[in-house]
């Protein structure tokens, strides 16, 4: 198991991390071992194992559908690193180059 | 009288009969934490004047005749990745350093009720990636035996908090280990409860079908007391349990005849494994054994493959859960001309070198075309590991092991090197794969006079024979916790 630099940076662009050179170089080896060292699972369980998702079998979780109190909107938006008029500030999205 | 020695219990009972206040017993603590701390390093923050109003309260309606909690004026310190209303919340990362949570956590409301004191917030490797307090961005917190070493991870700061005598009872939380490895590091009682039987809301994710909050103390009794205080159904959690929590208390002096204690062959042995670890295990064993317990042999013959699994499942969940911070909600931001740039910068800045790595280790076996080979084969690691177990609880009502392959190493011994560290945990993950309980307690020293901790391993919802096995093995044991040796913190008697 050997990863590219593309490689790499490839998968921090789907987990929008900016990585720095060295960075990458690191993460490449690392990586590397690691996926390496994890792929052992394929040595056991066939296809006809069904996976565990979580351990404790728990389904369609219902509550009653009755309005209760929530977070106030001003609370909620009180740890933004930018917020206007109420809202969660973001950079442009639509129109900007991607 | 010196109040830092005294158990979780002890105090509650003091403080109660009015022969102590709240308040004095939270002043010696918190000065206790101020005249070690600056060595230790297992407080990122403490909460001198929200602990002090609260053990005023305390001392003011036991006065009154009021009604108090069953954990009324014992001082706590709590890993800071649980949130706090108002108190910052940083899970030892930089991408939340000034993050001042507008909830309290499940578990910190339940303790609020218990009257249990939070005196502060505790280090942790970031996000509770690691095993070893070295992966904290805001500095490595030390092992109270030997300033030296680490003290074990994630929640390494919550036991040294409680090894240095800052405090009788922490809150920790375990995805692979980081309650029961820290508290074998330090000499400690660390336990994971049932995955679900403990609230995870307000608990910052990490692995969420793995992460389970428990108590570190310095004896069986006092864990069980934190245990009861914080299990239970939480309606807002859908992954709680819909069951009462286990009394745990009621049997836990009832030894452990008749009982069978099944021995983990997979575990008794191999690469890693210290001859002074192994030598303390197995004589805690033969004690058991003497106690009428039946030992038997068993097998969990994928247990192997455990750490393997892991390494694909708690990086997978960590990924998707980790999104969240991308600079728009709470936390850290860093400008960019575009969303995309700004999330990738405030993340790439915010995060440290474990972080990223399990973040792309994650990403990527979630990608298009490897979910099935990666993600899902895990899952499927997971269901044999599972099997093993209930296979082996045929046989035997628990099972025994060593918590930690190794006593506590140096700091920065392993931080070069991902695999070596991930290896710490190969003991202590299939309990969480399996969402099973698990216990460790300290049982002896090895040659170099540091603590070696027992695990022991019980079925979903067997809290009450682990307690009651952990009780016995402890009172066989009479291992006093008051760390020793030349570069240890020194704890007046």
């Amino acid at each position: 198991m050997s990863l590219s630099t593309e490689q790499v940076r490839h998968v921090a662009r789907l987990a929008r991390l900016a990585l720095e050179d060295e960075e990458v170089e690191a993460l490449r080896s690392q990586l590397s071992d690691i996926l390496a060292y994890a792929e052992k699972v394929g040595e056991v369980a066939a296809s006809d194992v069904p996976p565990t998702g979580h351990a404790y079998p728990l389904r369609n979780v219902w509550r009653s559908d009755e309005p209760r109190p929530s977070l106030p909107a001003e609370l909620a938006i009180s740890t933004a690193p930018e917020a206007e008029d109420g809202r969660f500030q973001v950079p442009r999205i639509v129109g900007a180059e991607s | 009288m010196s109040l830092i020695t005294k158990t979780a219990a002890e105090l509650r009972d003091l403080i109660g009969r009015g022969e102590v206040s709240a308040a004095e017993t939270v002043r010696a603590h918190l000065d206790r934490i101020h005249a070690t701390d600056a060595r230790v390093h297992a407080f990122l923050r403490t909460t001198d004047e929200t602990a002090l109003a609260h053990a005023a309260d305390v001392d003011r309606r036991i006065a009154a005749g009021e009604p108090v909690g069953q954990l009324a004026g014992v001082p706590l310190a709590l890993k800071d990745i649980l949130c706090t209303k108002g108190v910052e919340t940083t899970c030892a990362s930089r991408i939340l350093e000034c993050y001042r949570p507008p909830y309290d956590a499940t578990v910190v409301s339940k303790l609020r009720e218990a009257d249990a004191i939070v005196v502060g917030k505790t280090n942790l490797d970031e996000f509770a990636m690691g095993s070893s307090t070295e992966n904290s961005a805001f500095g490595p917190t030390r092992n109270p035996w030997d300033l030296g070493r680490v003290p074990g991870g994630s929640s390494g700061g919550s036991a040294a908090a409680v090894a240095s005598y800052g405090a009788p009872l922490a809150i920790g939380t375990d995805t692979g280990g980081s309650i029961r490895q820290p508290a074998a590091l330090c000499g400690l009682v660390g336990m994971k409860p049932t995955y679900g039987l403990v609230s995870r809301f307000g608990l910052v994710a990490f692995a969420s079908s793995l992460d389970q909050v428990g108590p570190i103390a310095r004896s069986v009794g006092d864990a069980a007391l934190l245990f009861e205080a914080i299990a239970g159904h939480d309606p807002i959690d859908s992954t709680s349990i819909p069951v009462e929590a286990p009394d745990v208390r009621t049997s836990l002096e009832q030894g452990v005849e008749g009982l069978r204690v099944g021995l983990v062959r997979e575990f008794t042995s191999g690469e890693g494994l210290e001859d002074g670890v192994a030598t303390r295990v197995n004589e805690a064993i033969g004690r058991l054994g003497k106690l009428g317990a039946d030992i038997v042999e068993v097998s969990l013959p994928h247990a192997p493959y455990a750490v393997n699994a892991y390494y694909l499942i708690a990086p997978s969940e960590c990924s998707s859960n980790l999104s969240r911070y991308d600079g728009v909600r709470y936390g850290l931001r860093r400008p960019g001309e575009t969303a995309e740039e700004m999330m990738a910068r405030t993340r790439g800045e915010g995060f440290g070198p474990e972080v990223k790595r399990r973040v792309m280790v994650g990403t990527y076996a979630l990608s298009a075309g490897y979910y099935d080979a990666y993600y899902a084969q895990a899952q499927r690691v997971r269901t044999l590991i599972i099997r093993d177990f209930d296979a082996a609880y045929q046989q035997c009502d628990v099972l025994v092991s060593p918590t930690s392959p190794t006593t506590a190493f140096a700091l920065g011994e392993k931080v070069a090197d991902p695999l070596a560290m991930y290896l710490n945990d190969v003991f202590t993950i299939p309990s969480n794969l399996a969402g099973a309980p698990a216990l460790s307690l300290p049982v002896g020293l090895d040659d170099a006079g540091l603590p070696v901790g027992l695990q022991i391993m019980a079925p979903v919802l067997g809290e009450a024979v682990l307690f009651r096995v952990a009780r016995a093995v402890e009172a066989e044991t009479a291992f006093d916790p008051v760390p020793r040796g030349p570069v240890a913190v020194e704890v007046p008697r």
